[in-house]
Parts: C-alpha cells; structure tokens; sequence
C-alpha cells in the first residue's frame, strides 16, 4: 500500500488537525496537486527550472580524505550546491508553480534558520508573486543576514514575537495568516510537516535528491549504499533521499536528531527520541510536550533543527523500525563542522552537520569496504558566525 | 433531552437567543476564572464557553492568545478545568461547552477525558483544530458520556462541508463569521445572513455565531439570524485591561449583562 492515504495518513500518524476555515483549501490543494502531478508539462516546468535554475543535478561526490580518515567509503550528496545554497528551493520551486497554477496571488512561508524564507523569496522573485515571511522575532535578531537576503528578494519579513518566539511561533502565525488571507495566499510549507496534503507534497518535491542520489551511487559503486544518513528536524532532507530507498532493505537508513547540550541536560530538538504522539501544526506525529499536552521549547545549535516536532511519516518509519533514528549533541556537531570544512574543504550547514556527527561516531563499527552517503543538506556560510561564537572566536 | 437542546427550545419560545460568553480557564489564574463564570451566569448568559489554553493556539489573535499564556503561567490543567465546572453546578445547571485545540485533550486521553467531563457536568466539546473527518473516535467516546461534539463551519466552506458537519455536529453548528482568527473587529463580515440561510438548508440543528462579535450593537445584528451569539475576545479585553482591579467582575458582569439584552427580540 503507498502511504499516505487518502486522509493524509501514515498510519497513525498525519492527517488534517485544522480549522474548519482551511479545510476547503487543503482539499482544494490536494485535488490541484493530483490533477498537475500526472500532468507531463508540469512536471517537464519543474524539471527545467531544476536544472537551469537551482542547477541540478547535484553530484554525489567521493570524498576521499574523510574516508580515509574513517576507514570507510564516505559520498556526499552535494544539496548545498543548489542555488541559495541547500535542498529548500527543490521544494519552493514544486510549489510556487502549483501556486501559479492555482491561480493564487500571495505566497507565505514561515521559517527558523532563513533558508526555507530565503529559498521562498527567491522563488516569489522569479515568479513575480508578492511574498510574506514569518519569521521568530528570537529568529530575526539571530539570523539577521538572510532577513536581509529575504528583504533584498523583495519579501516582506514579519518578525513573530508570540510563544517562544521562534519557528514553531512563526508557524503558528502563518496559518493564522493562511486563515485570514486563504482565498489568494498559497502557504509553500517547508517541511515534511504540517496538514495533509503538505507532507506528501514536499516528499514528491524532495525526493529528487534520493532518485539522483540512487543513479549516481549504482555508476559509481556498482551497487547500492549499506548507509544513508540525514539530519531530521522537520524532515524533508531525510525524507527526500530516504524515500526512494525504503523498499532496498539492504541499504540502512539513518535519521540524525540534534539533542543539543545532552537529552537529559536540558531542552533539545529529538521529538523521535524522546518525544510522545501528539497534534501540532495540522498533523500527528512524535512532538516534544509536557503531560498536559502543552508543546515544550526546543533547542539546537543548528536553527533548522529547532523544531519540537518532526514529519509524521518519519513518526511513522519509526514505529515501523525501517529508519533508525539517532541523535547527536551541539558539540558533536561543531566538531564535524570542522572536521569536514578540513579534510574537505566543504563547510556543511550546521544541520547537515549533525548527520557527518553521527557517521564519525558509527564508523568504528562499520566494515572496511561499507559505503556510506551522508545527505550534505545545505552549506554552512550561514552558520559561521554560531560556529565561531560556540568555538570561542571572536569574529 | 440534552440540556443544551431544551435550552434551546426554551429560547425559541421566549424568543430569546442564546448569549454564550466565552473566557479562558486560568486567564489570570483559576479563583478569578472561579468568579467569572459566577458573573457570567448571574448576568444573563445562557451557556457558557470555557477556554482550556494551549501553547500554540493557532486559531486564536493575539487577545486570546495572551490569555493562554496567563493561564499556562501557572500551572495548569485540565482537571482544574473540570473543577471549575463541578463548582459551577453546584449553583447552575447552565450548559457548559470546552473549547480547546486537540492535543491537550488527547493527551488528557479521550475515553477519560469523556467520562471525566461528563461526570463534571460538561455538555459539549468544541475541538477548533478537529475537523470532522478526524473526530470520529473522540466523537464516539462523548456520545457514550452523553455530550455534544459541536463542529464549526466558515466563510469558505463548501456545501459538501455543510453536510460532513451536519453529519456528524450534535448541539448546535458553530458558524466562523468571519475568514479569520478569533478577536474583536469593529464591524460585522459582510453576507452573514447568507450564509447562515445556506446552512440552514443543510441541517435543522441551531447556529451560533461567533469571531469578531464584540459589541450589543453586533450581538443586536446577528440575533436576527442566529440562534445564539458568542462572544470572546471583547471580553477577554475587559479582563485583560483590568487585571488586579477590584471592579474587574464588575465591568465585565455589566458588558454581558448589556449584551444578553441585546439578544431579546
């Protein structure tokens, strides 16, 4: 059976937890998406701004030093690559043309870090539609550099300071928005998260990265990986290379959560590890909450994993036990920021970060001849300034 | 008969409609929410909404926001909610609807939280982000204990939506007037009256009407149409702007009490 269903469900997971408001547009949504998924042209449009916009594909490039240095065989699959520099606009791209599509004049989105607002803005820009971003006000002050890449693209970025003020606020706020404005807005959601049919949608979007990731590992190795490994905030990274591999038991697939100082030490962004089921932003799914149901702040170095809930088909891949789901601390990755920035010259976004952690940590265990492929999500010129501040360099 | 359908028909005959206050559980903390409800009651409301605050209220505008964020100050939860409830039965039998988001509820757990709230004297659940399609086992569990699942409609909503939520609403319909979150407004949404006869072509259950009715004048208005009228935010504002005032009670008994009047034919 492919998941979801037809309620947006991955078994118990997902589904539709809105307001009566916005379920004409979900279902609006769902039948546009649908009807333009079998549609060749559309699919042909996506195609050509992928390639001669966002510039894919993007290589699955052998990186020789740190295999050597781990004792295994070590790809990167270089998302970083893509214009505005990470795996968001394969997604933003999907969306604004069904946005364009449907007709819709106004583009919303919420984001933590600014790379999904900023991969938004691009989009918006390119296709001339008026585009909002909701953003913490905690978020704005920390990230100041792509409020300013997202001003500089001609988006309006409203600063959010309810609640905790960072993006789980933001996303409140958006469907606040979305509520209001639903007749012309078109919310690009930027993760595997939110209400049916989102998660679907960015998974199609994102799995391009896992399709390519498949072609180029069997030209180069011959065979498939043992290893895939992706940080998992929301999820779509993970989700987009892991799809297309769900069905190859062979291969193992790794999803890295950030528990920031320590899981027990204080707040984190491990929902998977450490969380419960319960509702939040449109769908059920695995979400760090006290007893009372009230959702707890998250916490990690990197902003895009700052999240306190997770796709719910990640949820779902959980309970099944076909994805692993692990964790590292800040300071594995800060560590792996550098170890990779050294032994290749590539400095990972402090999210894609996490999963190299994990993969130094694993590679005493593994064979000598495994191949591994760590989802390098985005590239870490945003992050310099955390980095630096975290090692104890004044910049 | 459920108290809230016989209330119903008791209004119909006096040609009355109903007032439902609503105010948050805890907002700013549980003994004034205790003498709220009292004022409410004994100021003309005919049912009441009671809040259960969620950290991430995503229908609610900033007013009831803030309110969630008082009340989730201290610490709270849903059994000092049904407290309350039991404390207002011991003077009224005025029905009594929770309005809250999903998730405390669910993690309060349904068959539970049901039984619980049944025994406290709850008479219905309004679930704002628990579209009918979802609903259907927390439906199952408040049938059982006897209480209504009151589902909204909205401005966008389609005729198929009409008839999922009259399949599956007990109570009475709770109709959004405006495409918005919750919040007092200055004036009415334009073609209320259309919309409510459009409904009523899909359900012979009663409509209230709330979101951004916040004043006699408004209450006045959608009386002629609705069957009740609910009001939040306008007076969560009297609240929130008179936090550690004596006459607070006050204020606020004298706003509904000027509202109620305004729902007499």
């Amino acid at each position: 059976m492919t998941l979801p269903d037809n309620n947006g469900h991955f078994g118990g997971y997902g589904g539709r937890y809105v307001s009566e408001t916005l379920m004409p547009a979900l279902i609006e949504l769902s039948e546009a998406y649908d009807h333009y998924k079998n549609d060749p042209q559309f699919s042909d449009e996506v195609k050509f701004y992928l390639k001669e916009y966002v510039g894919r594909e993007t290589p699955l490039y052998f990186a020789e030093r740190f295999s050597e240095k781990l004792g295994i065989k070590v790809y990167l699959k270089r998302e970083d690559l893509n214009h505005t520099g990470a795996h968001k606009i394969n997604n933003t791209i999907g969306q604004i043309l069904l946005a364009k599509r449907m007709k819709k004049t106004r583009i919303i989105a919420e984001t933590g870090a600014g790379q999904h607002g900023v991969a938004t803005a691009t989009v918006a820009a390119r296709f001339g539609l008026e585009c909002e971003i909701f953003m913490g006000s905690e978020d704005v002050q920390r990230q100041s550099l792509n409020v300013f890449r997202m001003k500089l693209l001609g988006a309006k970025v409203r600063a959010v300071s309810s609640g905790t003020c960072t993006l789980k606020d933001a996303m409140n706020e958006a469907m606040r928005d979305w509520i209001t404005y639903v007749k012309n807005t078109f919310y690009i959601i930027g993760s595997v998260a939110g209400p049916h049919p989102y998660p679907l949608i960015v998974r199609d979007f994102q799995r391009i990265i896992g399709d390519e990731t498949k072609k180029q590992i069997i030209e180069k190795e011959g065979r498939l990986p043992d290893l895939i490994l992706a940080c998992v905030g929301g999820g779509s990274n993970a989700m987009g290379i892991f799809y297309p591999f769900l069905q190859d038991a062979s291969v193992k697939l790794t999803g890295v959560e950030a528990t920031g100082i320590g899981i027990d030490k204080g707040p984190h962004s491990a929902p998977l590890a450490a969380g419960t089921p319960g509702v939040l932003h449109g769908a059920k799914s695995y979400l760090l909450q006290d007893k009372h149901g009230q959702v707890l702040p998250a916490h990690s170095i990197a902003p895009g994993l700052d999240y306190p809930g997770v796709g719910p088909e990640h949820s779902y891949l959980k309970d099944t036990g076909r994805v692993s789901y692990v964790s590292v601390t800040d300071d594995e990755a800060i560590n792996a920021f550098q170890e990779l920035s050294r032994a290749e010259g590539i400095i990972p976004a402090l999210e894609s970060a996490h999963a190299v952690a994990y993969l130094i940590k694993e590679a005493p265990n593994l064979e000598r001849d495994s191949v591994a492929v760590v989802n390098l999500s985005g590239r870490g010129d945003k992050d310099i300034h955390i980095a630096a501040e975290k090692i104890g360099i004044k910049l | 008969m459920s108290r809230i359908k016989s209330l119903f028909q008791e209004l119909r005959k006096k040609k009355e409609k109903a007032l439902i206050p609503y105010i948050t559980a805890g907002d700013p903390d549980i003994n004034t929410t205790e003498k709220l409800l009292q004022c409410l009651v004994s100021n003309g409301a005919d049912m009441i909404e009671i809040g259960v605050p969620f950290s991430d209220p995503m229908a609610d505008g900033p007013t009831i926001q803030a309110a969630s964020q008082r009340a989730l100050k201290n610490s709270f939860s849903i059994k000092s909610v049904l407290d309350l409830v039991k404390g207002v039965r011991k003077y009224s039998s005025i029905p009594i609807i929770l309005f809250g988001y999903y998730n405390p509820f669910y993690q309060y757990g349904l068959k539970k939280l049901s039984s619980d709230a049944g025994d406290a004297g709850v008479d219905a659940f309004l679930t704002v982000d628990l579209p009918p399609e979802e609903a259907v086992d927390f439906k199952n569990e408040a049938d059982i204990c006897g209480i209504d699942s009151i589902f909204l409609l909205a401005p966008t909503s389609t005729s198929e939506r009409m008839n999922v939520v009259a399949d599956m609403g007990s109570g009475f319909i709770y109709y959004v007037s405006v495409t918005g979150v919750t919040g007092a407004r200055d004036s009415l949404a334009d073609l209320i009256d259309k919309h409510i006869s459009k409904i009523r072509l899909h359900t012979a259950l009663p409509i209230g009407i709330g979101f951004g009715i916040s004043s006699p004048e408004h209450v006045r208005e959608v009386s002629c149409y609705a069957d009740a009228v609910i009001v939040g935010s306008a007076i969560i504002k009297i609240i929130e702007s008179n936090l550690n005032k004596s006459d607070m009670l006050q204020k606020v008994g004298d706003f509904v009490h000027s509202l109620k009047d305004a729902t007499l034919a």
